[in-house]
């Protein structure tokens, strides 16, 4: 199926090769980094995590929400999910590859990465965490491929593959309920240990995740035959208006304990973020812009008239994956750690070196999402369209 | 043959790249390593107390497993006394111990472990020993 | 008979699989030095869980700090990193009490109290979050002594100990050190780091295998206290059974070991 991905148009083409030119820059700045070590970055030895390790908590929650299709279709038997699943499958794969190499640049010595199997530390969550992230993309990588297959030879998929995903639908909230646990269970840090982080992470995941399905729907509609379908769409939609409300409701639940209790290293982080703290505010315009982001995507969102105009809700999901993406793959990780172990505040901004770097994976992610998606679309067209013509469009 | 003409021309950038290596260092062999001990501090030794150690056969094969032995002795049980085959004793360690004899790190490490392209990160932390550039 | 492409494929990759593997196998059976060949140095000086206590008192100038900070870092190669505050290393060094006990300030209280600066360390807990993080046992308690060590040789960089540590006891090198390090200085009988990895104190565990006092005990004119916590009859024990001591965020449970009596 692999060679579906070397015959492309023009388009196809440009954008590989763009998304292969911002890949070379930043693997330039990667040796950069590797010569020199961590330095380069903005990071220090109070903010000792910063946009790579938020990158990786928010694409996270990208992978998992991939079971936001499934669930539905194969537990529920929700059929007009049925053209979507790939699409979720895929983009599953994509965010955990991208996972990984967040996690493999932000490592000071990055060739003893084996040392996590070497070593087996079953007390350390990040453990865990590569265990259940190479699962999930193992799973997953085995469901799409399987199921693909399938459906291109016009033969329902061997039967090995349902206990498969059901398992797959149970590993995707346990991804992100494990990265959670990275931060949730660390003593000394307010802001993370919080009963409710892991369920936060899954609610803004199960929003951001669906929020980004929506939009490369809608352009794999736009450019190909392939019609994920108008309805399967507003599903989606409704599914991330629940949980982005959902997610405003637990930071909610978080600053009414932080400010009603008025305890001072409850409340810190959150007024460094949000309004700045002993003249320290580096953070508040990015954090207002998740903020009022978050308010535009919620007015869009819960008006099902305005939902259901296909422009509006891509207007919405974008607000939607914007807002976490700060407020995620950002705020909270570089939050955590202001103010220091000393109440002091060390201020936290990536350099250019480093912003290259992240950009370079999420290129990485999306080559790998393109070419897959060109996979399964060519697959779609070809037993789908150029059989039942526009059929398939009316026909759900 | 199909595709006879790039079958060919795979055939020669293949043996190109496959015996680079040989046309590129001139068809001559690289020197055959050749590691030294006649440090100042093993010479003023008598000579029946010149040894390593263990063995210099079991130093040769097994000294990079010896010495992560010691190490995760050392760092990771707190035991610094390390009791040999015969029975004598020594204070674990590479840089206060191996290099105190060894003090020519050049011609001892160095001498093999680049012929054979290793690289042990050993002295990225241990300072080795003060050598004269030669 | 006659196989396919795609069978073919399969079995030379099944068989070089296995190559690999019976390689290895083979080569795991070698010559192997015991375990029992190593023991504890005669002289070394023995706890089954070492403290430190710091008589606040005894500290009455600048220098009396910077003794035990100099004792410290020269004796472990500790960079001195001064263009970047950001990359710092240290293992030893001064807070303020509003800075080293948050949470218990309190304006009326006297100055000297508020910005008197308290030596700082690591703790070498007794429940250590960031051994309970470190996903290589890259840092460990040691179980003969409790103190809480660094495998420089393990440790892959990922810097989750320095988010666990709830007292900041750990510095990052974001670089080489070797360059901060001054030549002249430096103690030709311990390594330095390589960038990429985490470092704290490590109470000395290599001087206490010769029998020696932590380097920042030794120096410190009675200042520092150091002994056995679960010894009755040690000296830190004696002087936490006659004195008033605290310890940094004691409600986190972590079970501190470095104690202060101001």
């Amino acid at each position: 199926m692999l060679e579906k991905a070397i015959y492309g148009g023009r388009r196809y083409w440009v954008w590989i090769f763009f998304l292969l030119g911002l890949i070379s820059v930043g693997f330039l700045a990667y040796l950069y980094q590797f010569k020199s070590g961590l330095g380069i970055t903005g990071m220090s030895r109070d903010v000792s995590w910063g946009l790579y390790i938020g990158q990786f908590t928010f694409l996270v929650g990208v992978a998992a929400s991939g079971v936001m299709v499934v669930l539905p279709y194969y537990l529920h038997d929700y059929k007009k999910f049925g053209r979507l699943t790939i699409l979720g499958e895929f983009l599953a794969i994509a965010a955990v590859i991208m996972c990984m190499l967040f996690i493999f640049v932000d490592l000071g010595q990055p060739l003893r990465v084996l040392n996590v199997i070497l070593h087996p530390t079953p007390n350390s969550v990040m453990f865990y965490d590569m265990l259940v992230l190479s699962g999930y993309l193992m799973l997953n990588l085995l469901i799409g491929w399987t199921v693909l297959g399938a459906e291109r030879k016009e033969v329902a998929p061997p039967k090995w593959v349902k206990p498969l995903i059901i398992l797959s639908i149970v590993w995707a909230p346990s991804i992100h309920t494990v990265t959670a646990f990275l931060y949730a269970g660390i003593p000394g840090k307010h802001f993370w240990l919080t009963a409710i982080l892991a369920a936060r992470f899954l609610a803004s995941a199960f929003a951001g995740g669906p929020a980004l399905l929506i939009i490369l729907a809608l352009i794999v509609r736009k450019y190909t035959k392939f019609d994920p379908g108008k309805e399967a769409i507003q599903s989606l939609g409704k599914i991330v208006t629940y949980c982005m409300l959902i997610n405003v409701f637990f930071l909610g639940l978080e600053l009414f304990t932080a400010f009603y209790s008025q305890i001072p290293g409850h409340m810190h982080t959150f007024a460094y973020l949000y309004a700045g703290l002993h003249g320290h505010n580096q953070l508040v315009p990015i954090m207002w812009v998740s903020s009022i982001l978050a308010l535009i995507a919620i007015v869009l969102l819960v008006f099902p008239q305005i939902r259901k105009n296909e422009n509006l809700l891509a207007v919405a999901c974008l607000a939607t994956f914007f807002s976490l993406w700060i407020d995620k793959g950002f705020g909270l990780v570089v939050g955590g750690f202001v103010p220091n172990s000393f109440e002091k505040i060390t201020e936290y901004w990536p350099t250019l070196p480093e912003a290259l770097i992240a950009l370079a994976v999420w290129a990485i992610g999306f080559l790998v999402l393109t070419i897959l998606y060109k996979i399964a679309v060519s697959i779609k067209e070809e037993v789908v369209f150029d059989k039942y013509g526009e059929k398939q469009i009316k026909a759900e | 043959m199909y595709n006879a003409g790039k079958i060919i021309i795979g055939i020669i950038i293949f043996v190109g790249l496959v015996t680079f290596p040989f046309i590129f260092a001139g068809g001559k062999a690289t020197a055959k390593p050749d590691p030294k001990i006649d440090t100042p501090e093993i010479l003023k030794m008598p000579e029946n107390e010149r040894k390593c150690v263990e063995s210099k056969s079991f130093m040769k094969k097994e000294h990079m497993q010896l010495l992560n032995d010691w190490r995760d002795w050392v760092v990771r049980d707190g035991n610094t006394i390390y009791t040999n085959a015969e029975g004598k004793t020594f204070n674990m360690s590479l840089q206060n111990t191996c290099m105190k004899c060894h003090s020519n790190k050049k011609k001892f490490c160095d001498e093999c472990h680049n012929y054979t392209a290793v690289k042990p990160y050993c002295w990225d932390c241990h300072i080795a020993p003060k050598e004269k550039e030669s | 008979m006659s196989i396919n492409r795609r069978e073919f494929l399969k079995m030379a990759g099944i068989t070089t699989i296995l190559g690999i593997g019976g390689v290895s196998a083979v080569q795991g059976v070698r010559n192997r030095v015991e375990a029992s060949q190593a023991s504890r140095a005669p002289e070394a000086l023995t706890a089954k869980r070492w403290a430190m206590v710091v008589d606040m008192s005894k500290f009455k100038s600048e220098e009396d700090y910077q003794k035990c900070i100099n004792a410290c870092h020269l004796s472990h190669n500790v960079p001195h990193i001064t263009d970047n505050p950001k990359h710092e290393i240290k293992w030893l060094w001064t807070e303020t009490y509003e800075h080293a006990f948050p949470g218990n300030e309190d304006k009326y209280r006297a100055e000297r109290f508020q910005h008197m600066p308290f030596l700082m360390l690591c703790n070498h807990c007794e429940n250590p979050p960031c051994v309970r993080v470190c996903p290589t046992q890259a840092t460990f308690k040691r179980k003969s002594d409790g103190i809480v060590m660094m495998d420089m040789h393990r440790c892959i960089g990922c810097r989750f100990c320095m988010a666990g540590c709830p007292y900041g006891a750990r510095s990052f090198n974001y670089k080489d050190p070797r360059p901060y390090i001054d030549g002249s200085k430096e103690n030709l009988e311990f390594p330095t780091r390589m960038k990429g990895v985490v470092e704290k104190c490590t109470l000395c565990y290599e001087r206490l295998a010769k029998g020696l006092q932590p380097a920042c005990v030794e120096v410190s004119n009675g200042a520092l206290i150091f002994g056995d916590l679960e010894d009755p009859n040690s000296a830190v024990r004696k002087v936490l059974s006659e004195r008033f001591t605290i310890r940094r965020k004691p409600e986190l449970g972590t079970g501190t070991s470095v104690y202060y009596i101001i």
